[in-house]
């Protein structure tokens, strides 16, 4: 049902300036910070980040599905139109037939009540009303079938389902309406190894498949190398590096991108290779760079200012004052951020 | 279903064999306790000032100087013969009592729930859905004041308003005099007895004077029904699948109807099962407020006499009620809820 494939250099989506602010006590927390990416069709961007990063709320920002009472600014541009602006029942529409979302926790994201077959006829016949009964039954069987669950699970209960198939359930009620942009929340994170590697395979299928644009947001940097196109890298609420996945592991340009991708754990690692110190406050981050605090490189000006965002070579970029254009920093400015300096900063 | 039914029907068995272990330690422990306690049924039924002979003749008579494991072993007996045994007070038929004073209570607990029900539930769905708005604070004020206050008093404000002020319906007793010396009897239930024989003003009668002590009683439960359904919903809200459920484009409605309330009903069921229960032997302020000859006031009494066979025949009744209660809730969770089939 969705539309023809667009042109392969055009983005499915495109984010503006994307924000996200969450109400707490203590005031607005910036968890997703002037965010800008795209999206094209039959492409897998991985976004990774440590917890808190923003990832997850940047998904379902895109989606507009927020805690009533977030605040949301920015731009998402989905076939020329702006989903932040949207009422609520435009937005309604558009989830499910045009952008699915798959989530972390498979295990209770079924309704308990009801069986897998009452979760298919309700998704179809809410947006697809005119479909017969045996459309119906043929599309979700269809749907479940590219999932790998026989058809003779139809009627079962979800209780009656693994972890791993309640996975491919929720993956094939979302495929079942053909969506341009599938959203995977961290759907592997629940789940062991074996079953990880298989719902892997089966998201890069899919966009083999059906030129699905997908959105993998995960904490894996080994998922994000085996099954991304593209990888954006979160900090903060920001997209501190983004580009070719395979380049941007070959050689990454932003510190954190390298601190992170050192902290993996290899059949070689010896000693564990940590970030020191944690992720940033929303509510009160620190100034300049958010990363400084933490970052190995960091110079004066890292901890006095923001570093703009650099284009480089091929469909990359990154915010990092050490890729900025010669002249852009200050004399005297470039050198070595203290050590004293950085744990006052650190608490500032 | 698949595979489901069997292993709920041996479930559902089990839970049948053990009402027989039940019924007989509760009847155990009420037969010694109303003979540990002090005072006795004798001197009760003959009244204060009688010699010490007489009671000695008639405790006798009644079997109430045996050991007291004989005498338990042949109220057994005849128990087992469907012989509650006669009151020593008044000398009715125990079975008797059951019927006719356990209808009276029926038809007061049935009305009052379907009452508590109608009321309760609707008003803790809407509250939970819309939390911490007017509407939420209005019904949890109504259900809090209800539940807070004591039934009789809240009986005796509906008897001054409706009855003596406004003067709209009566105020005590089951139905007027004629109607029961005209009724002919079929189940003891006056309404249907009524309805049998197509006597519409009987019928009219009996459902005035039902109106008041049904709806005190049903509002008060209306009042527990409320906040439990409420926080219910409010949980189930937050559950995962709604979100899922919004994320595939659900509409709002659906999500609240389909997913929300449904799901939130299932731990409901238990409780209200069990209170209907409670219900059943716990109206007797109502019933003593309303004049309402029912077995909860009829225990009331017999307790105080302290007439044996009624109060343990009383007791079982209770008993049974529960037990059933509980086997009716566990089968109704059980077809909602496939989950509870397993285990």
């Amino acid at each position: 049902m969705s539309a023809a494939k667009p042109h392969p250099d055009t983005p499915v989506v495109s984010v503006r300036d994307l924000r996200v602010y969450y109400g707490t006590p203590k005031g607005p927390a910036r968890a997703v910070d002037r965010v800008s990416l795209d999206i094209r069709a039959g492409e897998t961007l991985g976004v990774v980040g440590e917890s808190g990063s923003g990832k997850s709320t940047l998904g379902r920002g895109i989606l507009g599905l927020l805690p009533e009472g977030t605040g949301l600014a920015g731009e998402v541009l989905y076939k020329g139109r702006n989903l932040v602006t949207m009422t609520k029942e435009e937005l309604r529409r558009m989830r499910g037939p045009e952008l699915g979302l798959i989530f972390q926790e498979p295990m209770t994201r079924l309704n308990p009540l009801m069986r897998i077959q009452e979760h298919f006829e309700e998704t179809l016949r809410q947006h697809h009303p005119k479909l017969s009964k045996d459309e119906i039954r043929q599309r979700s069987l269809q749907a479940l079938g590219r999932t790998g669950i026989p058809p003779t699970r139809y009627k079962h209960y979800p209780h009656e389902f693994s972890g791993g198939m309640r996975q491919r359930i929720m993956i094939a009620l979302a495929l079942v309406l053909e969506p341009t942009l599938l959203i995977a929340d961290e759907p592997t994170t629940a789940l062991d190894v074996i079953v990880e590697a298989q719902i892997i395979r089966l998201l890069a299928d899919l966009k083999r498949t059906s030129g699905t644009a997908v959105m993998l947001i995960t904490h894996n940097l080994g998922i994000v190398a085996e099954a991304c196109d593209r990888v954006a890298v979160m900090y903060g609420g920001k997209i501190v590096e983004e580009g070719n996945a395979r380049q941007v592991f070959a050689d990454p340009k932003h510190p954190y991108t390298r601190e992170l991708l050192a902290s993996t754990i290899a059949l070689e690692t010896r000693k564990l290779h940590t970030i020191p110190g944690a992720p940033p406050s929303l509510i009160t981050p620190p100034p300049g760079c958010l990363f400084h605090p933490r970052c190995p490189d960091a110079m004066k000006i890292c901890a006095a200012a923001a570093p703009p965002e650099e284009q480089l070579e091929g469909r990359r970029r990154v915010q990092c004052w050490r890729h900025s254009a010669t002249g852009a920093i200050p004399a005297g400015q470039n050198a070595p951020l203290g050590r004293e300096e950085i744990s006052v900063a650190f608490e500032a | 279903m698949a595979g489901g039914g069997s292993s709920l029907k041996s479930y559902l068995l089990v839970r049948v064999a053990l009402v027989i272990p039940t019924i007989l330690i509760l009847l155990t422990l009420v037969f010694v306790l109303m003979r540990v306690a002090p005072g006795n049924p004798v001197s009760a039924a003959l009244g204060g000032h009688v010699p010490e002979a007489v009671i000695k003749e008639l405790t006798h008579k009644l079997g109430y100087d045996r050991p007291l494991y004989v005498q338990f072993g042949s109220y057994l007996w005849h128990l087992l013969h469907g012989n509650f045994g006669t009151t020593i007070t008044d000398k009715r038929e125990v079975s008797q009592i059951i019927l006719i004073n356990g209808a009276a209570t029926l038809e007061l607990t049935v009305a009052a729930t379907l009452i508590a029900l109608a009321v309760g539930v609707p008003m803790g769905l809407i509250a939970g859905r819309f939390r911490d708005r007017p509407i939420d604070a209005a019904s949890r004020i109504f259900g809090i004041v209800m539940y807070a206050t004591p039934v009789f008093v809240l009986g005796l404000m509906a008897q001054i308003v409706f009855g003596s002020w406004l003067n709209w319906l009566p105020i005590s007793g089951q139905a007027s005099p004629l109607t029961t010396a005209l009724l002919t009897t079929h189940t003891h239930l006056l309404l249907i007895d009524a309805l049998i024989d197509g006597n519409w003003p009987a019928f009219w009668d009996v459902l005035r004077h039902l109106i008041l002590p049904a709806s005190t009683l049903g509002l008060v439960f209306a009042g527990v029904f409320i906040r439990l359904v409420r926080v219910n919903v409010i949980r189930t809200l937050k559950d995962d699948y709604i979100e899922a459920a919004r994320a595939r484009g659900i509409r709002e409605r659906a999500v609240v109807y389909r997913h929300a309330f449904r799901n939130a009903l299932v731990p409901v069921i238990t409780v209200i099962g069990l209170e209907i229960a409670l219900l059943l032997g716990g109206a007797v302020l109502t019933e003593t407020t309303f004049n309402w000859p029912g077995i909860g006031h009829a225990l009331y009494i017999y307790l105080q006499n302290r007439d044996y066979a009624a109060v343990q025949g009383i007791v079982i009744v209770f008993g049974l009620v529960i037990v059933a209660a509980s086997l009716i809730v566990d089968f109704l969770s059980a077809l909602i809820d496939p989950r509870m089939r397993y285990q």
